[in-house]
């Protein structure tokens, strides 16, 4: 069966997540809670759900009008509904007597082979089946997210003797395909995986830092660098996710688990804990937590809590021996480094990874699989098995022994080896039985990274590859710090246009770093506007010019294949492309005003040229005009794939895929399909209007300055880029060629980089990532 | 016996029609100034050099400092030279009126400056270490130390030490030993050994106040637990009157290469009651803060040190008979032509010449800078001066000592064997020279701190206010004619100094290796072209302006400001050559190959 309608029943936090994002796949859901007491709206709870949905930030749906997807009920009025329902999600409160009754009901009006699943982080799915029909029962699991769930990938599924193979695979591939999870099937016991992994991993991180006398900063430095997520670290992570959770979490754990499970060693909530929720410091929802911004002295400062005595301090960076650069990059460094710094890593990461090597078979015989969870459930960079690989197993028995700590018997069982390794290019793992099985990706799942173990690049240099990725399709990887577009690269895009035609077929740009690009590296030229190497910074457009419009007029198709961050001179490569295959992830916008520049690798042409070739678009040039002026000075960035589709950074007619290790595989499919025939896009010709259209621009952005909204320097770069749309010293008569274009932006782009104003917007974007309103 | 002039004739010309002071019009202590004022204050400097000071000079070479009995005596007629100096007010020009100072400009204050020191280097030493401590106290101490300490020292009556330096602890001043226990009246008590203390100990003053850096009981360990300390050589009470000592002993003096007369003293500390001067361990950041003035003081020694030089090797050259000039006899009546018409000589001359005038515009214009730096009613304004004051103080300082053992070497040249025995004076120059590119951050340090300090700062932005005024000039004048010779060689020399700082921003940021290998020849690159603008700006304001001068001084201006763009700016082509071979050529040999 295929699922087409979908009911989520609990419209709270989670189940509005989860309804916006199955909205966000195009599906109709129907989101229902209770009636309360007494409410002349019976809809009220599910209704206002969806008005949050619309304010939220980060926003849960990828466009306001998915809202409409959702239609707002209850569970009196609409229970005959599900009936028409193809997947039912219970995400309502964690007691096992109101879901047990829930599912009577629903059991009551549903259709034979409907699927009906919990979202219960705690229940075991045995206890939710007990007292089902056999028909629900086969067609029941549990489908466990994470919050916030359009943006954490991890979804774990848990099915029951009884639930058929069918239902769990339908719903798999549902939530893999059209949801963008990735699916990790898991055993039926308490916290699953990741969240048993992760939550002993917190509190143990917690304790420790406490026991060995860390400051919040230090533990913070440190424990998020083996899981490689030094931004956030321990103490950063429980404010994010709320430190009143903690209890709750604990609390079902110590119930489900046996008392032998070393979980209950680390299941504490310390005193300085207890008080700071009954004290609403809850996290960054709540006065603050382990971190605070104090603004009581009329400006922001960072403070952070005194693990013993419970006041807050200004926070001072973490400074320890141990994490200096040489140290800290070099995990066995790390954990065997004489200092606090390197006890609590080692104490922190020796427990966790015999906690988790321990789990094994319990939780799941795939080590794989438990990597996975916690790379896209937690965001760590390595998975357990992963990390234990990288100290070498070896060398982690030992020390535990040295430390007279129990070895797991998977640990045992993989003395001598590896829990991953490469066989004749093909990664595999240890199973259970000690041997080593393939890794197999789902169909449609194309990684880049898999590529690059298995084959050298076709050509490469320090910020860019090109990799043969099968089928005569060429891809081009970034990955300079960031991804900054710099010369390297545009280098790398000229290798690719000349080494493409005749041999390969057809180019997808595309990486697997966090974000496509950030923009072009502004750093070397700040540095060359700093030195005032005016002829050099002016090459150096011309360089980017010339390189796209080279892509653009390219006798092969390019396909552009965005994730995550695809800003400024990142944007314009996609603007050069015929097509786009985006991951539904994609943040996508011209941002150069930003830092006091207007886009100058063909970027403002190429918006210009989409408005004004845009079928849908009113009379006269001049609502193409405006529409790019907007876009462009107030340098919007499209939340999502499908409002880049708005600002037309994509077309209409571009693909978006939702699960980020589909795209590539998405993307050279959509290039392939444009083979055949191929034609370059067409040289563009524009009229402009000139100064007419110049000074009904700068008119808008006048009022803007008075009314505060824009500075008197956003007018500056704001009328240069008017130069450009209206198409310089000219009237309606003449007709613009593409160069002529190039020239006004590269002219309004040396005007400016040329003013004090925007080098002092770079250099503050450069130092704190922050814009300067100048 | 070489002959001293001040050169008081450029220095009017820099300060009276060079400078563009307009910057500071609008202050009125900088609108005073005025070239009746200034012109003054420049000719009794010049009389006081010329009559009192170098007359000093190569007798206090000569004689030496002594230590017996721990004290110091300086060399004859130091001791009446230094009352007749201080009591006429020539140590404290800089120093604030409230405290007893003349309150002069630094513009002002660095071309007197230069003249003192040019005419007797080791005795300008003892004034200007006071005026360093001075600088510190007033910035940092308590109002309570200011009152007790800074009037006496203004007035010269007491001198002042910094006291930096430990046997094992030179440029790395993280290592520094020396002990402040904090006692229970606030005061602490310091205990350690300091070398190489200039005026450390002597017989000019009364008292001497010295500054040590220290570091207290629990403080972090290397360059972040030092603290500033005030150090009297003997207690001051409460009302001002000398007491015991302060256990402050002088237990050697150092046997130097040059400035002589200067004492380099070997002090031991032991339980002397000390003051703590700002903030507790906070002592590096007070010293980086006072390195701007110091350095660009020592970078002055440099030039005056150069002009002395090319006083003695001007007269000689134009005394001496030697030789006949090679297109024919220049002198019949004479025995030989005199050596000023020979090319090499002149070469010689010009190529001092060159570099000592250019080097003196340089300072002049940067001591301005300064001033608007501490000055500016515009507080932007503060900020982009004091960004390029802090860009090209290492460069001032290297660069313009690196010209002071240059000119001094030509100068020695010239005088032949004559230069190279005692009794002219002109290898004395040599020697003292030699030490300014050593003290105050070796020049290597200095370009390591332009290379990695001053060019990555924000993402280059000290370099903008250099090089954009500098691009702006270049650009302005691109269409004049007659500015052509000056500009043409400054455009390719500047475009080489642009193409030398990308590389070394580029490379640098991934290897340090790479910029440090450069760092020297970058200097210098950088030097040549800073002091080709102020040759260029000359030119500009003599071919454009009107001056009150002689023909002849502009003519001769003009003539030695394109030696200089012909003949030495060029140098900026070998550099870059240098500075693009990479850190390889430096970093491949194993130190067992050494």
């Amino acid at each position: 069966m295929k699922i087409e309608t979908v009911a989520v029943i609990g419209a709270g936090v989670m189940g509005s997540g989860i309804a916006a994002q199955i909205a966000n796949a195009g599906k109709k859901v129907l989101l229902l809670d209770i009636v309360p007491d007494g409410a002349k709206n019976r809809n009220i709870i599910a209704e206002s759900a969806i008005e949050k949905l619309l304010k939220l930030k980060p926003a849960a749906l990828m466009h306001k009008r998915n809202a409409k997807n959702i239609s707002a009920g209850n569970l009196e009025d609409n229970l005959s509904d599900l009936a028409n329902i193809d997947w039912i999600i219970e995400v309502i409160i964690e007691r096992l007597d109101l879901k047990q009754a829930l599912y009577k009901k629903i059991d009551a009006v549903r259709k034979p082979d409907s699927i009906v699943s919990s979202n219960t982080s705690t229940l075991p799915l045995a206890d939710l089946t007990a007292d089902l029909s056999e028909s629900l029962t086969n067609n029941f699991l549990i489908t466990h997210f994470f919050n916030p769930p359009r943006y954490m990938r991890l979804l774990e599924i848990v099915q029951g003797p009884d639930t058929r193979q069918e239902t769990v695979d339908t719903l798999a591939n549902f939530c893999d395909y059209e949801l963008g999870k990735g699916v990790v099937k898991c055993n039926d016991t308490p916290g699953f995986i990741a969240n048993r992994i992760g939550t002993y991993w917190i509190q143990t991180a917690m304790l420790e830092a406490m026991r060995l006398d860390l400051s919040v900063e230090e533990a913070d430095a440190i424990s998020g660098r083996p899981m490689g997520i030094p931004n956030t670290g321990i103490f950063g992570l429980m404010d994010l996710v709320g430190i009143d959770i903690m209890p709750h979490v604990l609390n079902s754990m110590i119930h489900s688990l046996p008392k032998t499970d070393a979980f209950h060693q680390q299941a504490v909530i310390p005193e300085l804990v207890k008080k700071m929720i009954d004290d609403g410091y809850t996290g960054r929802k709540g006065k603050g937590g382990f971190y605070r911004i104090n603004k009581s002295r009329g400006n922001k400062v960072k403070e952070s809590i005194n693990l013993k005595s419970g006041e807050y301090a200004t926070s001072q960076k973490a400074n320890l021996a141990s994490l200096t650069p040489s140290v800290a990059k070099d995990l066995r460094q790390l954990v065997c480094f004489d200092d606090k710094g390197g006890q609590f890593a080692w104490s922190v990461l020796s427990k966790t990874l015999s906690y988790s090597a321990g789990l094994v078979p319990e939780i799941g015989d795939n080590i794989e699989a438990i990597d996975r969870a916690m790379k896209l459930g937690y965001n760590w960079k390595y998975g357990p098995f992963e990390l234990i690989d990288k100290l070498g197993v070896d060398w982690f028995i030992e020390k535990l022994e040295a430390d007279k700590q129990t070895i797991a018997p998977i640990l045992a069982a993989a003395k001598g080896k590896s829990f991953y390794r490469f066989d004749n290019q093909q990664r595999q793992c240890l199973n259970l039985a000690g041997e080593y099985q393939d890794i197999r990706h789902e169909e449609g799942v194309l990684l880049l990274s898999d590529i690059k173990q298995r084959q050298k690049p076709i050509q490469a240099n320090a910020s860019a590859s090109l990799w043969d990725i099968g089928d005569g399709v060429v891809c081009l990887e970034f990955h300079s710090k960031m991804n900054a577009i710099d010369p390297d690269i545009l280098t790398m895009v000229a290798t690719a246009i000349g080494i493409i035609p005749g041999q390969y077929k057809a180019l997808v740009l595309y990486n697997e770093a966090d974000n496509y690009s950030v923009g072009a590296n502004i750093g070397l030229a700040l540095f060359a506007a700093n030195v005032a190497a005016w002829p050099q910074i002016e090459a150096m457009v011309k360089s980017g010019q010339d390189t796209y419009k080279a892509l653009k007029r390219a006798p092969f198709p390019v396909v552009g294949a965005p994730s995550g961050m695809a800003l400024g001179g990142g944007c314009e490569s996609l603007l050069h492309c015929d097509a786009i295959q985006a991951h539904s992830e994609s943040y996508i916008g011209l941002v150069e005003v930003g830092v006091g520049l207007i886009p100058a690798w063909g970027g403002t042409k190429e918006t210009l040229n989409r408005w004004m070739t845009n079928p849908t678009r009113p009379k006269g040039p001049m609502p193409a005009i405006s529409k790019a002026f907007e876009l462009i000075s107030t340098a919007t960035v499209s939340t999502s794939a499908a409002e880049a589709k708005e600002y037309l950074f994509i077309s209409p007619s571009d693909g978006i895929t939702m699960n980020r290790d589909r795209l590539l595989f998405d993307a050279k499919n959509k290039a392939l399909s444009l083979v055949v025939d191929y034609k370059p896009a067409e040289v563009v010709e524009l009229s402009l209007p000139g100064a007419t259209a110049r000074t009904a621009l700068n008119l808008a952005v006048t009022s803007f300055i008075q009314s505060g909204k824009a500075t008197a320097y956003d007018g500056v770069i704001a009328e240069q880029l008017a130069i450009v749309l209206s198409g310089g010293e000219t009237d309606i008569s003449d007709v613009h060629s593409e160069e002529d274009i190039l020239q006004l932006e590269r002219n309004a782009f040396m005007h400016l980089i040329k003013q004090d104003s925007t080098l002092d917007r770079i250099q503050q974007m450069l130092e704190t990532g922050k814009p300067l309103r100048n | 016996m070489a002959i001293f002039k001040a050169p008081i004739e450029d220095i009017k010309y820099l300060d009276n029609e060079f400078l563009d002071k307009s910057e500071l019009s609008d202050i009125a202590e900088f609108a005073e100034m005025t070239p009746d004022l200034t012109d003054a204050i420049f000719e009794e400097a010049a009389k006081i050099s010329e009559s009192l000071l170098f007359p000093l000079n190569r007798t206090g070479d000569e004689q030496g400092c002594t230590l017996a009995n721990g004290g110091v005596s300086t060399p004859e007629g130091f001791k009446d030279a230094y009352l007749e100096m201080t009591e006429a007010g020539w140590g404290n020009l800089t120093c604030k009126p409230e405290h007893g100072g003349q309150g002069l400009p630094h513009y002002v204050a660095n071309a007197v400056d230069e003249m003192i020191v040019s005419s007797n280097m080791s005795f300008s030493i003892y004034l200007g270490l006071t005026i360093g401590a001075y600088n510190a106290i007033e910035r940092f101490a308590t109002d309570e130390l200011k009152n007790k300490f800074l009037p006496n020292m203004v007035s010269g009556k007491w001198s002042g030490t910094m006291c930096l330096t430990e046997p094992h602890s030179g440029t790395d001043l993280g290592l520094i030993r020396t002990k402040a226990i904090p006692q229970d009246n606030g005061s602490y008590l310091i205990s350690g050994s300091k070398i190489f203390i200039s005026a450390g100990e002597h017989d000019l003053s009364e008292n001497i106040i010295h500054l040590v850096l220290a570091r207290t009981p629990d403080s972090p360990a290397g360059i972040k637990g030092i603290s500033l300390f005030l150090v009297p050589k003997i207690n001051v009470a409460d009302d001002g009157s000398l007491g015991t000592s302060n256990a402050v002993v002088c237990s050697a003096i150092e046997h130097k290469m040059g400035i002589r007369a200067s004492a380099t003293c070997a002090l031991e500390f032991e339980n002397s009651n000390g003051y703590l001067i700002g903030d507790l361990n906070k002592g590096m950041k007070a010293m980086f803060i006072m390195m701007n003035s110091a350095r660009i003081h020592v970078g002055i020694q440099g030039v005056a040190v150069a002009h002395a030089s090319y006083c003695g090797a001007v007269d000689y050259a134009k005394e001496r008979l030697q030789g006949r000039a090679l297109t024919g006899t220049k002198h019949p009546d004479k025995t030989a032509d005199p050596l000023i018409v020979h090319p090499d000589i002149r070469r010689m001359l010009l190529t001092m010449k060159a570099y000592t005038e250019g080097a003196r515009a340089f300072s002049t214009w940067l001591s301005f800078q300064l001033d608007v730096s501490q000055h500016s009613t515009d507080e932007n304004k503060r900020q982009q001066a004091d960004e390029l004051v802090s860009l090209l103080t290492p460069v001032f300082k290297a660069f313009l000592t690196d010209i002071g053992e240059t000119v001094t070497s030509l100068g020695m040249q010239v005088y032949g064997g004559h230069g190279y025995i005692r009794e002219n004076g002109m290898e004395q120059y040599l020697r003292d020279a030699r030490i300014c590119q050593i003290y105050e951050g070796a020049n290597g340090i200095q370009a390591l701190d332009l290379v990695g300090r001053k060019l990555p700062d924000h993402m280059g932005r000290n370099l903008r206010r250099f090089f954009h005024p500098l691009s702006d000039f270049i650009t302005q004048h691109s269409d004049d004619k007659q500015m052509s010779p000056f500009i043409n060689p400054l455009a390719k020399s500047f475009s080489r100094l642009q193409n030398a700082t990308l590389m070394i921003a580029q490379k640098g940021l991934s290897n340090p290796d790479e910029a440090a290998a450069a760092a020297s020849d970058y200097l210098k690159l950088f030097g040549l072209v800073a002091i080709g603008f102020m040759w260029a700006k000359i030119a500009d304001n003599i071919i454009h302006n009107n001056g009150q001068l002689s023909d002849e001084f502009y003519d001769a201006k003009l003539k030695t400001g394109l030696f200089y763009m012909q003949r030495l700016l060029p140098q900026t082509g070998s550099l870059l050559s240098s500075i693009m071979s990479g850190s390889d050529n430096i970093m491949s040999l194993n130190e067992s190959q050494f």
